[in-house]
């Protein structure tokens, strides 16, 4: 199927994105709904919170999970449209809203459809039961006998129907999610499955589409922060003669808070670089050259806890025949949003309004109640699209700035955060070490399988990662670390009878982290998935097959084979060493989510050390497919932006500041080093979706280490792959003269 | 304050601007509420703010309104959901974005591009969005997007 939905999206009277579709780029009016209210319930458990049926024939979809750029947009809209009997274009969609969209949790952890899809799909079975009941007493028919479809409950034999307007319009369902109410079969699906075109791309294609960049309210200033050259300075003087020649800035101090409003953007910004100010203090407990060593000694080492564990290392180890240990770094990375961050805030009269590309704004909304003092439900945090943010990153930063800058005003504020800005204080990825001991037995066996991390402790019950400026201006938040799951995966899910996972926790990150996409896992895969390939070699087996032996479950040994059909895997045991070289590796990620195959052709370059991915193949098994080029998209931007993360990208930093701050200092891929690709989606409709946002990143570095290995005969077990460390590596193996 | 004279869309607009080296990216999304292009760097690197003038990719974030003379095209110039440009018709057709962050600049540097160079070759079209970042990871529909502009034109 190929229905041509263009998008008609408008801002309502309170700021909310309005998202409808239209076929053939003609929307006709009455498919667009009107304004919607104010506020409304937002309970997750109420039917009423997930959609109303308005009178025009239409569907108001309101959904707490928003549209990162990941297809969220159209796949949510399939789900209703097949459950509930609609045709898709007459489903309009309202996300992230506190004050109108369920609080179905922060859009994060690829959870868009494994949660929000699953619930919101449970939500319109309900609703399809209830629709179905009221059909059954205004048709005097049995309910049995009725079905939906075009928005009617239609007799299944055929006849007259009656509308879902005529039995419900803009009224309530007054029901609690069913978890029994009955789900159409695959088979009956029109929309899920099918490729249905994004509603946002004219929009984004033209120019057309409001991001929040884009949106301005009436009277509001332009402000930006001026954050400390180190991290933890504190503000002795502001010379605000130094902007006296920049027209209509207002300075705003708060503590070490500092920032500028100008009416004109221009100046606000001019403005921000051009103030002068003393500050003392501060800084960075370690350098990024530095930080594996940190990691590992220097940082105040809490206590040690074995995580996971299968068998008896320990008594297995002295028995293990052949042994190996190597150690892998992890360097810390930002989410290098293309967009900077950025938001509006008015907060006037005891409540505020964020308009914010927040992953989480329920969530959010009732950190700024703390942060700003307000009372319960007095802050509204309105979702507009972002850059993507692959994470957590600046977005929610913006917001407390503009909330705090326009409270200090009494006006709006747009706050804008530069590129240096992004770069340099959105939360970060941490830095990872850890150390895999494994080892065969007599047979050639794996038997045992060790995995060491140092990492934070994160704290527990912290209810979001603290934010920079509340911190600088003396406001209540609760400090600690969150960087998402990041010590899961360090042990695989092979079939080894001995393993266990230890932690080593540091007392602390160089600086304040948050979740990146798939956290922790391109670093864990990378150490999990090369210690697969030097154990293969040492059995004298093809790293492929060699898996296989490990594998039980049928959908991850259907992964791989896969994996291997497409790419045209040849086995091999030694590698070729002759610059050209083919590497693999998979995941069944988090051990019970989604499952992926990848397989990569590099050339290296002996003399410079540099890489070039020339072929990715990828075979990616997430349940049931909703939105299968949704799904696709996804997949390529985890195997690009991971090559990017793998090759490429380090924030690095000295005991000052971090000194990454622009695309020269913070590389990111660009267009010649991108790879061909080639992906195969496995379809499960009979399971339950899981995520497609981040599993295929995972494998990334480890195939593409793995490759490496075969085309020089070199380990690389610290990401990234610079060509620097790739010349080191040969030296070091004398695989090339120093 | 000065008064500048701008020729955009085919349209011309007088703006009064104080600094003679305000961005014209500014006033683009600020004055004319012309927000296609985009705020990526103000460094010349990313290439989210390009319009074309006189036919040239141009990145507006470098461009002060003092210099900002001759004919300047916004994505928004070169067409709508209803009439999209040939390279804006491909961008929708191969979905060729995930945040759509940098599609400004891509659909921006594209068309300029392709208005000299017929039937480019993949690696030509890779080289002329050297210099544009898109942090998603979508690249190779991008590439499939300017490939089936040019095939079209």
């Amino acid at each position: 199927m190929n229905l041509s939905l263009n998008r008609r999206s408008f801002l309502s009277g309170s700021g909310a994105l309005v998202v409808a579709y239209a076929m053939n780029g003609s929307a006709s009016a009455q498919n667009l709904p009107g304004a919607p209210p104010k506020s409304r319930g937002v309970n997750a458990k109420q039917v009423d919170s997930y959609f109303v049926i308005k009178a025009d024939g239409g569907v108001m979809l309101y959904s707490g999970k928003v549209d990162l750029g990941t297809g969220h947009r159209i796949a949510l809209p399939q789900i209703v449209a097949d459950e509930l009997g609609i045709p898709i274009e007459r489903i309009a969609m309202i996300e992230g809203d506190t004050h109108l969209t369920p609080d179905q949790g922060s859009t994060s952890g690829s959870n868009g459809m494994m949660r929000g899809g699953v619930q919101t799909r449970q939500a319109a079975a309900t609703a399809r039961a209830a629709l179905i009941k009221l059909g059954a007493q205004k048709l005097g028919l049995p309910e049995a006998e009725l079905d939906t479809a075009e928005g009617e409950v239609r007799p299944k034999k055929g006849g007259a129907g009656v509308t879902f307007a005529a039995l419900l319009a803009d009224s309530q369902f007054n029901l609690e999610l069913d978890p029994k109410a009955p789900r159409r079969k695959p088979s009956e699906y029109k929309y899920v499955g099918k490729h249905v075109r994004r509603p946002d791309m004219p929009g984004k294609a033209t120019g057309s589409h409001v991001w929040m960049h884009d949106f301005a309210v009436e009277g509001m200033l332009h402000g930006r922060s001026v954050y400390p050259p180190r991290p933890g300075a504190k503000l002795a003087s502001v010379d605000e003669a130094s902007i006296a020649d920049i027209p209509g800035v207002k300075v705003v101090r708060i503590k070490d808070y500092l920032g500028v409003v100008a009416e004109r953007e221009w100046h606000a910004e001019k403005a921000a670089r051009q103030l002068k100010a003393q500050w003392e203090g501060g800084g960075i407990v370690t350098t990024s050259a530095e930080a594996q060593t940190y990691l590992r000694s220097s940082g105040p080492r809490d206590k040690d806890e074995v995580a996971e564990k299968k068998g008896d290392f320990d008594k297995a180890w002295p028995e293990t025949a052949k042994k190996l240990t190597a150690d892998f770094y992890w360097p810390m990375q930002s989410h290098a949003s293309l967009g900077p961050s950025c938001a509006i805030a008015d907060v006037r009269d005891g409540e505020a309004t964020i308009w914010t590309a927040s992953q989480g704004t329920h969530k959010f909304a009732e950190a700024f109640e703390g942060i700003l003092q307000l009372p319960k439900g007095k802050v509204r945090q309105i979702y507009l699209d972002g850059a993507g943010c692959y994470g957590m990153n600046g977005h929610d930063d913006a917001a407390i700035d503009a909330a705090i800058l326009s409270r200090a005003v009494g006006k709006p504020v747009r706050v804008q955060w530069s590129r240096a800005d992004e770069l340099a204080w959105d939360p970060k990825g941490p830095p990872q070490t850890l150390t895999i001991e494994a080892g065969l037995d007599k047979e050639g066996k794996i038997s045992t399988w060790r995995a060491h991390m140092w990492v934070p402790r994160l704290t527990p019950k912290l209810p979001n990662v603290p934010l920079v400026s509340p911190q600088l201006a003396g406001l209540p938040q609760m400090q600690g670390i969150s960087t998402g799951s990041i010590s899961i995966g360090a042990i695989p899910t092979y079939d080894i009878p001995n393993m266990e996972a230890v932690l080593h926790y540091v007392k602390d990150t160089p600086v304040r982290t948050s979740p990146l996409r798939a956290p922790g896992k391109l670093a864990n895969l990378m150490a999990v998935e090369t210690m697969m390939d030097e154990l293969a070699l040492a059995a004298g087996k093809d790293p492929l097959a060699f898996r296989l032996d490990y594998l039980k479950d049928p959908r991850s040994i259907d992964v791989l084979k896969k994996t291997a059909e497409l790419h045209g895997w040849q086995a091999r045991v030694e590698p070729r060493r002759d610059g050209k070289g083919r590497g693999v590796a998979f995941t069944h990620y988090k051990g019970n989510e989604t499952y992926v195959g990848m397989a990569m052709d590099v050339e290296v370059d002996r003399a410079s050390g540099a890489i070039r991915v020339t072929r990715v193949s990828c075979a990616h098994d997430c349940g049931q497919i909703i939105s299968p080029d949704s799904v696709k998209s996804q997949i390529e931007g985890c195997i690009i932006q991971g090559v990017s993360r793998a090759m490429f990208e380090e924030t690095r930093f000295d005991r000052e500041r971090i000194t990454a701050v622009d695309w020269s200092s913070y590389q990111v891929i660009t267009f010649p080093d991108v790879p061909a690709l080639n992906i195969a989606l496995i379809d499960r409709p009979d399971q339950r979706p899981v995520g497609a946002g981040e599993a295929a990143i995972a494998p990334v570095a480890a195939a593409l280490a793995n490759a490496v290995f075969d085309a020089t005969g070199v380990r690389l077990r610290s990401a990234p792959f610079t060509p620097q460390r790739v010349r080191a590596a040969m030296v070091e193996t004398g695989t090339r003269a120093g | 304050m000065a008064r500048y004279a701008l020729d955009v869309n085919g349209q011309t607009r007088s703006i009064d601007v104080h600094d003679p080296q305000e961005p014209l990216l500014y006033v683009l999304r600020n004055d004319l509420r012309l927000t296609g292009a985009k705020y990526g760097c103000g460094l010349g690197q990313c290439g989210a703010c390009t319009v074309i003038i006189d036919g040239e990719a141009v990145r507006s974030c470098l461009t002060p309104i003092s210099a900002a003379k001759g004919k300047i095209t916004t994505i928004e110039g070169l067409g709508t959901p209803q009439k999209p440009h040939a390279v804006q018709a491909a961008f929708i057709e191969e979905q060729a974005a995930q945040c759509g962050y940098c599609t400004n600049g891509m659909v921006m540097t594209t068309a300029a591009f392709l208005d000299k160079t017929k039937a480019p070759s993949s690696g030509q079209v890779r080289d002329a969005l050297a210099a544009n970042v898109c942090r998603c990871g979508a690249h190779d529909r991008i590439v499939k997007a300017a490939l089936r502009a040019a095939s079209a034109k």
